[in-house]
């Protein structure tokens, strides 16, 4: 017979793949990534291709201030990252971590600023939490709420409720700004301190570390080891079986995706009450988007989800350590991680797909 | 007067926004959902800005040569098309024959290019001096050239003829799409492509092929923005990546039909600059305004997925790779 | 000398995977000119056959000529090329396009499409054969007959001389069917061959020239519809019956659990699937569902499981141990199914689209009905651990580990973790659609064991089922769907082959029944 007609390259879904493999493959894509990164370095920069990762890691960990910044960034995305994987593992496309982040951190602000001093910081931090997270699950119900009802697209309405967000905080930003005409709000309770997260054992950001990683824990053992996780694995793998279990789709969807909303709530306060101790948009500044890949590319697993995070933020500081060096900006710092997520996005095709060639045995 | 001046910057500020949209309606209407859009548009910028400055500045001016604007027109295109073109075939290469997933996949593109776009862009304008010391004045003025016979009439004569060009793309497109043998395939495809494959349409080269397109399109959208919204001199602000999730939404808006977007565009601009022109408010109040296009949106979503009109949908295959099973 | 012949297949073979084989040296001859019916049962290979002409699928050996020329089909351009067309049960249109568009949809020609030539060229065909097509209407406005018509339209269009249908019927009224049956005669004086797939035995009397039987993948023989009846039909496409020697016990102790009255479905299209059937269903047998695939048998059992929406006035009664008073199921939920205490085991045809969830290990299937039990917000993951280590012990189910995910099951282990899982519950009803389908010799005697071992307990077991000799051994009444409608209950141990393949083609008339009652 003839059999001209069969192409030459044969893909193959795969039934499953050892795991050595499989993280041999990513690794793969990852040394790749770092080398293009190391190439586009090269090229800014003209510094020995070999001695980037030097300059990098000087930039990220060279000195204890550093490192605490380095892991009190890695925190925030993996915090958005535990944030989203509820969502992911539902297969309910939340791009909105961005404005879920917003309304959180403005949440926030508006706590320290409004009882900022009038409370201990204990009980102010225990409201900046709730209030943080009441305003994260509502923004992320809202598209929930119309997804389970009306099938309304969930990816293009969590979208728009960023700039929603992102006009809000703007909003807020020009009621509260400090001094008047600065467009900013400055550091809030700057003098008192009031409402900002305590030094634990003289480290600034313990309190960050611990907030996010006990949410790791949490999040890794609910989505493990629960009722409610084994739901949404249900629910994210078929919705047909769902059903046929008894499992209500549409509450399952709402109360995952307020769930979402209020841990990417949280990222806001954290970073707020944590870090920025401001409001204005950059409290998100995009680690909303980052953070879906990280997600994504974890498989919800949260503790892979540090690994990738760490990378990611690693490159980051690396790339605006040598930026700042040889004079250059802050953006060569995102030019990194793209190329890095790219890599790590095609490395998922040779995890999950076989290439054969005819002619020759599988 | 306010009237006037409201549609002349709604006209310009939705001309960067249709571009983008039409790009993405294109790339939508194979099936592809491209969340790169405020990528390609900043990638489309900063190829235009590289190319056009290499010819404007470094060619001419070092040669103490005058920039001939046709020359100026064309490399600031050959660069935008280039630079945007290649962000629609990395995002092509990943989604289609490396099957990634398409929101992912898009996203990163948009942090990528958005990035890639204002490091050059920053380190060009740093490296004449910073902010306000590099304009392309030759280049942008050739593009903000007004049609013979409008200089005098109101509104149009601060047109530049990109506005033009995008009104007759937006034309030609739905034109395209409706009524010609490639547009009707391409449609098959991304309603549902292993209908389109049974008919013997190539579906891989269908959706290589208008994403991009799509992407140089959006690209072009970046181009405006810098040739004539920024006058050629860049900026690192982000409001072309504002522009650009714009952009998607006016997809939605205009429930992927090109000529609609055409006035829904129009209508995003003005609802963005309405502010500007309301007497009275504040600033705080101003931002809540802007807000409008974002709302308006959703609600235009939400009302698509109540009604179910048949019309209004997305494409049926929007969001998902196809391949043929293994016979 | 003119070919005689249209198409020619000779000794093709075809098979899935290492198991199944679905045509087996099949022979087919077409004539120029004529309607020919292909007839048998579901999984006779009756499709797969057809797929390999319109080049969907590619045979593994065998010949096929085209006007006496041996030709290679690999794709469905090639069938065009060919003039074959086929209008498959799932129609492949495009939606939000118009008819004349659909037509048109990947063909060479001008850039501008044409619409005015193409309409014409539509109209020119319509006159010819009467049929009816608005080039400007869009698909989504078209009902079900309006799409099939195109789809003819369309293969004709495209310079079809053989036309393939694949149980057209199967979604038409009568009067649609007349329709198509008519401008099926005028293709036919036009000198189109046609092929048309069908289980319907008075339209293959009605409308064919000659009919070929298939069973079993296997090619039976053919004979001029002149020479046929409705009785030699059956015989072949059903065969002798063949000694199983399933397990049957006597039923003992019936009592009545579920009392179906007056159920209706309908499906999102408005279409009937099920029309008015009333049914009892006793703990201690097994009933059996027989019926053309399609007649209803997935909604009937939906609607027990209260995954189904049903009409007004609808009704199932569940009589639990020792009541008198019936439970109404209709409008409950599984999950309150399950509340109410009623112990339903539901088998059902999508196993792992439905039954279990394929990315999960066995333990955390078989958790998926039960996964509430116990306090506290954390799944217990003990019990179903145990529980799958037991299923995998009685039932030899072969897997790597508790630990596999049960996609990478082979298709009768996964059916073993299902009924494993279904049965534990120690179900007072088990419904089973197609439980042996796709199964070795083995498996299926497992499954049956295991429905006479629950049938032996006193549960009401429901067994939907395809192939009739194991219907015919394994249950005790067997109610045979035909078109949504319970056509009749028969007695599984004196019903024949040939009088259930008879009710399953053909809706008795109200006065028949009349008559029997």
């Amino acid at each position: 017979m003839n059999h001209s007609h069969e192409p030459l390259i044969h893909i193959a879904k795969r039934d499953g793949i050892v795991w050595w493999k499989s993280w041999l493959i990513r690794l793969t894509g990852v040394v790749l990534a770092l080398i293009v990164s190391a190439l586009f370095i090269y090229g800014i920069s003209k510094l020995d291709p070999l001695k980037v990762y030097g300059a990098m890691w000087d930039g990220a960990f060279g000195t204890s201030k550093r490192a605490w910044v380095t892991i009190r960034d890695t925190m925030m995305l993996l915090c958005i990252g535990i944030g989203l994987a509820p969502a992911f593992m539902m297969r309910f496309w939340n791009i909105g971590a961005e404005g879920q982040i917003l309304v959180g951190g403005c949440a926030t602000a508006a706590v320290m600023i409004y009882c900022g001093n009038a409370m201990p910081t204990w009980i102010m931090l225990v409201i900046m939490f709730a209030a943080s997270c009441v305003s994260g699950a509502i923004w992320g119900l809202i598209p929930a709420i119309f997804k389970a009802h009306w099938n309304t697209n969930e990816t293009l309405f969590t979208l728009m409720m960023n700039y929603i967000a992102i006009q809000l905080t703007n909003f807020l930003v020009s009621k509260w700004e400090s001094p008047p005409g600065s467009n900013a709000v400055g550091v809030i309770n700057l003098n008192t301190q009031s409402g900002w997260f305590p030094s634990i054992l003289g480290q600034q950001y313990l309190l960050n570390v611990l907030i996010v990683l006990a949410l790791a824990v949490v999040m890794f053992i609910y989505l493990r080891s629960s009722k409610q996780g084994y739901e949404i694995a249900v629910v994210g793998e078929s919705e047909n079986t769902a059903r046929y279990a008894g499992i209500s789709v549409k509450k399952v969807i709402i109360r995952t995706m307020a769930i979402s909303g209020a841990i990417c709530g949280v990222a806001g306060f954290v970073n707020v009450a944590g870090a920025a101790h401001t409001i204005s948009t950059e409290v998100a500044g995009g680690r909303g988007f980052t953070a879906i890949i990280v997600a994504w590319l974890a498989k919800f697993n949260t503790f892979v989800m540090i690994l990738i995070a760490a990378l990611i933020i690693f490159l980051q500081k690396g790339a605006i350590q040598i930026a700042s060096q040889f004079n250059l900006n802050d953006y060569a710092s995102n030019v990194v991680t793209g190329i890095i997520l790219f890599f790590i996005l095609g490395s998922e095709f040779f995890i999950n797909y076989e290439i054969r060639f005819r002619g020759g045995k599988s | 007067m306010k009237f006037l001046s409201l549609l002349q910057s709604a006209i310009v500020y939705g001309t960067i926004i249709l571009y983008g949209a039409m790009g993405e309606i294109l790339t939508q209407k194979s099936g592809n959902l491209n969340l790169g859009v405020p990528g390609l548009m900043s990638l489309g910028a900063v190829g235009g800005f590289i190319v056009s400055r290499a010819y404007e500045i470094l060619y001419c001016g070092s040669n103490g040569l005058t920039p001939n604007a046709l020359l100026c027109i064309l490399t600031a295109l050959l660069g935008a098309l280039l630079f945007s073109g290649l962000g629609g075939l990395l995002y092509s290469f990943l989604t289609i024959s490396l099957r990634a997933n398409q929101n992912v996949t898009g996203l990163t593109l948009t942090i990528f290019g958005c990035a890639l776009a204002n490091f050059y862009g920053s380190a060009l304008l740093q490296k004449h001096g910073g902010v306000g010391s590099l304009s392309l004045a030759v280049t942008s003025n050739a593009f903000r050239a007004v049609i013979p016979g409008l200089e005098t009439v109101t509104v149009f004569y601060a047109l530049g003829w990109l506005v033009y060009i995008s009104i007759a793309l937006a034309i030609f497109m739905q034109w395209f799409l409706n009524r010609t043998r490639v547009g009707l395939n391409l449609r098959a495809v991304g309603e549902s492509p292993a209908t389109a494959d049974a008919a013997g349409i190539n579906v891989t080269k269908y959706k290589y092929v208008a994403t991009c397109v799509g992407a140089c399109i959006s690209g072009l959208g970046g181009l405006y923005y810098f040739v004539d919204y920024v006058k050629a001199a860049w900026t690192s602000d982000g409001t072309l990546e504002a522009l650009g999730w714009l952009a998607v939404a006016l997809v939605i808006f205009a429930t992927w039909k090109p000529a609609r977007a055409i006035w829904a565009s129009y209508l995003f601009g003005a609802l963005s600059w309405l502010y500007f022109y309301i007497g009275g408010l504040n600033r705080s109040s101003q931002e809540i305004f802007k807000m409008l296009p974002y709302l308006v949106t959703i609600a235009v979503l939400v009302f698509v997925s109540l009604r179910r009109s048949k019309e209004s949908q997305p494409p049926a295959s929007l969001g998902l790779s196809y391949f043929r099973e293994e016979r | 000398m003119a070919e005689e012949y249209a198409i020619r297949m000779v000794n093709i073979t075809k098979a899935f995977g290492t198991k199944v084989i679905a045509n087996n040296k099949v022979h087919l001859d077409l004539k120029k000119g004529e309607i020919l019916s292909l007839l048998g049962e579901n999984g006779s290979g009756k499709t797969t056959l057809m797929n390999m002409l319109s080049g969907i699928y590619f045979p593994d050996s065998g010949q096929i000529f085209v006007d006496g020329q041996e030709v290679t089909i690999a794709s469905p351009h090639d069938a065009f090329e060919l003039g074959i067309g086929m209008v498959h049960q799932h129609f492949k249109l495009v939606d939000v396009l118009t008819a004349a568009e659909n037509i048109e949809l990947g063909l060479p020609g001008k850039a501008v499409v044409d619409r005015k030539a193409i309409a014409a060229k539509i109209k020119e065909i319509c006159d010819r054969y009467g049929f009816i097509v608005d080039p400007a209407k869009k698909v989504y406005d078209m009902s079900v007959s309006e799409k099939q018509t195109l789809e003819i339209v369309k293969t004709l269009y495209r310079g079809a001389n053989v036309l393939i249908l694949d149980e057209p019927t199967a979604v038409l009224t009568p009067q649609e069917t007349e329709r198509l049956f008519t401008v099926m005669r005028n293709m036919k004086a036009d000198g189109k061959s046609i092929i048309i797939i069908t289980h319907k035995l008075h339209e293959v009397l009605e409308i064919s020239d000659r009919v070929a039987v298939l069973r079993k993948g296997e090619y039976i023989g053919d004979m001029l519809t002149a020479d046929a009846d409705a009785q030699k039909l059956t015989d072949m496409m059903v065969g002798r019956a063949v000694a199983l020697n399933i397990e049957r016990a006597e039923p003992k102790d019936l009592v009545e659990r579920l009392r179906i009255r007056h159920l209706t479905v309908k499906d999102a299209d408005g279409i009937t699937r099920l029309d008015d059937i009333n049914l009892d269903v006793n703990g201690g047998e097994i009933l059996g569902i027989a019926g053309i695939s399609g007649c209803g048998q997935k909604e009937l059992l939906e609607a027990i499981a209260g995954l189904q929406p049903t009409e007004e006035g609808s009704s199932i009664l569940y009589f639990p141990e020792g009541q008198e008073e019936g439970e109404e199921l209709i409008g409950q939920n599984p999950r309150t199914i399950s509340d109410m205490g009623v112990k339903l085991a539901f088998v059902p045809e999508d196993r792992l689209g439905m039954g279990l969830v394929g990315s999960m290990d066995l333990t955390d299937n078989m958790m998926l009905k039960r996964y509430r039990e116990g306090r506290g917000i954390f799944a217990d993951r003990k019990p179903p651990h145990k529980l799958a280590e037991d299923v995998v012990a009685a039932l030899e189910v072969v897997t790597p580990s508790i630990e596999t995910p049960v996609r990478r099951l082979s298709g009768g282990n996964v059916q073993k973790v299902l009924v494993g899982r279904e049965i534990a519950m120690s179900p007072a009803v088990l419904m089973s659609a197609y439980a042996v389908r796709g199964l070795d010799i083995n498996t299926s005697y497992t499954i049956y064991r295991l429905l006479n071992e629950q049938k032996k307990k006193g549960v009401a077991v429901i067994y939907v089922g395809e192939d009739l000799d194991v219907l015919l051994e394994l249950c005790d009444r067997i109610a045979v769907l035909c078109g949504g409608r319970l056509n009749d209950i028969v007695d599984g141990r004196t019903a024949t082959k040939e009088e259930v393949g008879y009710l399953m083609t053909y809706l008795k008339s109200p006065e028949e029944k009349e008559g029997q009652a």
